[in-house]
């Protein structure tokens, strides 16, 4: 597809791109530099969707997003949805392409939701051949996002933030860090969620997320917030990003809105609040994984 | 206790009214309980959303509340067999034809069927279209002699009932109430937005003959018939209009 090549992701606000706001976009991006964009909806055959796209991907940096790979399914990989993915990157040539520490497909069902696993061995060992199978398959490095937690495997033996090191470390994939998932997950688990960051291998964040949350209660009463995208960024999380970015230097930072999605400027409103974080931040970071790299 | 693997896992999220796996904690050695249902609603009310974005005039015939029921029962059993849920729900149409509770409304199947050949026609191929000028300059009897390539979104939903006036009205109620009267449907792509066209007696046996291979004489001939003296003009203007011929596939060359 003829664009202007965009390697990586510029250190910029981005947003979960929505069809419904693409007039307003084209019109006046604000701070917005880069879309990312969910892989499954630009799989059909054509129409608008596609066309959209290609038009957008002439202007902004796009990341390809996955939701459905399954990576950390007890199956191999869907070849034919890898060869989806594949088309879809060769044809969009997008500046990053990543996907989620998570399983969604058993036995060929696709439940839609991104499931837990226990951070063991012998997980670890499968997500890192998958990974590599999907880089060999891409041609390509990608970024691996830490999930959401609502609840912790006994059996685990890893701390999740080791886990995604280890993954990294084994595999070359660089990471995706939801500062979202962070403050979700360490409420409902009980943990600092600053502790998690400090021991995040941040060198090795392509990209960082922040979206809204739902808040609920679990049996006993204590907090259980569910990762919804269908609210505003709460401060406690952009306190968290202000951290993050101050500890590791900037990064691309997208807005995830995903289920009650408002008009255009209460996103970019968010977009805006995004920039100045990275604006708030003087230090650039030591080292920054490319998001381009072949991988061998 | 063993952990809990993967199958353990699903059975419990896609099987209402099992208890939660063992193995699964709040973090504080405490069983994770109701934290577990997250996951089974996030699955539930994802796949139950996918199709009432799919079937948006099936949800206004039967009401929010009957959709729910039933597309949660039909995604229960039914779950997507790929992670494409743009076109989740192909097996709607014949699951609603069986559907006992609403049985009563015997047209829901076919509007879900034109609904879903719609969504199809949305996410088809992109083509080149040829203009009515184009086959204006081209003399009858080597038209008649011609075949087409229809466009990839170009589809027909026959239906025993007026299954495009239901749907229409069941949108927007300003539009006309619904006759006695079976339709088939069109379907074409003239730019990005699938539009929806009645056809008359024989027009669907007409296009439906060229998406064949047949030369337009034969079309013509097994239009003709179903419905006798019926005219090609009215059903290959719509073709134009929909930008549905691709290209033309004539005796001496390609078009």
């Amino acid at each position: 597809m003829p664009h202007p090549p965009h390697d990586s992701l510029p250190h910029a606000p981005g947003v979960g791109y929505k069809p419904q706001h693409y007039g307003d976009i084209i019109a006046d991006p604000a701070p917005v530099e880069w879309l990312e964009i969910h892989a499954e909806n630009y799989m059909g055959d054509g129409g608008r969707p596609l066309a959209q796209l290609e038009h957008l991907a002439r202007r902004f940096a796009i990341s390809v997003h996955g939701v459905g790979l399954s990576i950390g399914g007890e199956a191999p990989l869907d070849r034919d949805h890898l060869a989806r993915l594949r088309h879809l990157c060769d044809w969009l040539q997008p500046a990053s392409f990543s996907e989620h520490l998570a399983w969604s497909t058993h036995e060929g069902a696709f439940l839609n939701d991104l499931l837990p696993l226990p951070y063991t061995n012998a997980t670890l060992a499968r997500v890192a051949a998958h990974i590599d199978d999907v880089q060999q398959t891409l041609g390509r490095q990608m970024l691996l996002e830490n999930p959401s937690s609502y609840l912790a495997f006994d059996e685990s033996t890893w701390a999740e933030p080791d886990f995604m090191h280890e993954l990294a470390l084994r595999t070359g994939c660089g990471l995706l860090l939801d500062v979202n998932n962070v403050f979700v997950s360490a409420t409902n688990l009980g943990y600092e969620p600053r502790a998690y960051i400090d021991a995040y291998p941040l060198d090795l964040v392509g990209e960082i997320h922040v979206g809204g949350h739902d808040q609920d209660h679990d049996d006993h009463d204590a907090p259980l917030l569910i990762d919804s995208h269908g609210r505003v960024v709460v401060e406690p999380v952009w306190a968290l990003l202000d951290d993050t970015l101050a500890r590791g230097g900037r990064r691309p930072v997208l807005v995830e809105w995903d289920t009650d999605v408002p008009d255009w400027p209460v996103l970019a409103a968010e977009a805006r609040r995004a920039a100045t974080a990275l604006q708030n931040v003087h230090s650039t970071p030591r080292s920054v994984p490319g998001t381009d790299r072949e991988t061998a | 206790m063993t952990p809990p693997d993967q199958a353990t896992l699903h059975r419990a999220i896609t099987t209402p009214n099992l208890a939660p796996p063992g193995g699964l904690s709040d973090g504080h050695g405490r069983p994770a309980g109701r934290r577990f249902w997250v996951y089974r609603n996030n699955v539930a009310v994802s796949l139950r959303e996918a199709l009432r974005t799919g079937f948006p005039a099936v949800a206004s015939l039967i009401g929010e509340q009957n959709f729910s029921t039933v597309a949660r029962t039909y995604a229960q059993e039914n779950p997507p067999d790929s992670p494409l849920l743009m076109l989740y729900g192909a097996g709607f149409p014949a699951f609603l034809d069986g559907f006992e509770p609403l049985a009563h409304i015997r047209y829901l199947g076919d509007v879900a069927r034109l609904e879903h050949a719609m969504r199809r026609a949305y996410h088809a191929a992109d083509s080149a279209a040829i203009c009515s000028g184009t086959l204006r300059a081209i003399a009858l009897k080597t038209l008649m002699d011609s075949s087409a390539n229809l466009a990839p979104a170009t589809t027909i939903v026959r239906s025993v009932w007026p299954v495009h006036a239901i749907r229409a009205y069941a949108l927007d109620p300003s539009n006309p109430k619904p006759a006695a009267t079976p339709q088939n449907v069109l379907i074409t792509r003239p730019d990005f937005d699938p539009v929806a066209t009645p056809l008359p007696a024989g027009g669907a046996e007409f296009v439906e003959a060229l998406a064949r291979g047949a030369t337009f004489a034969e079309a013509h001939d097994q239009a003709a018939a179903t419905a006798s003296g019926f005219d090609p003009a009215f059903t290959l203007g719509l073709l134009l209009d929909g930008a549905a011929i691709a290209s033309l596939n004539m005796k001496n060359g390609n078009y």
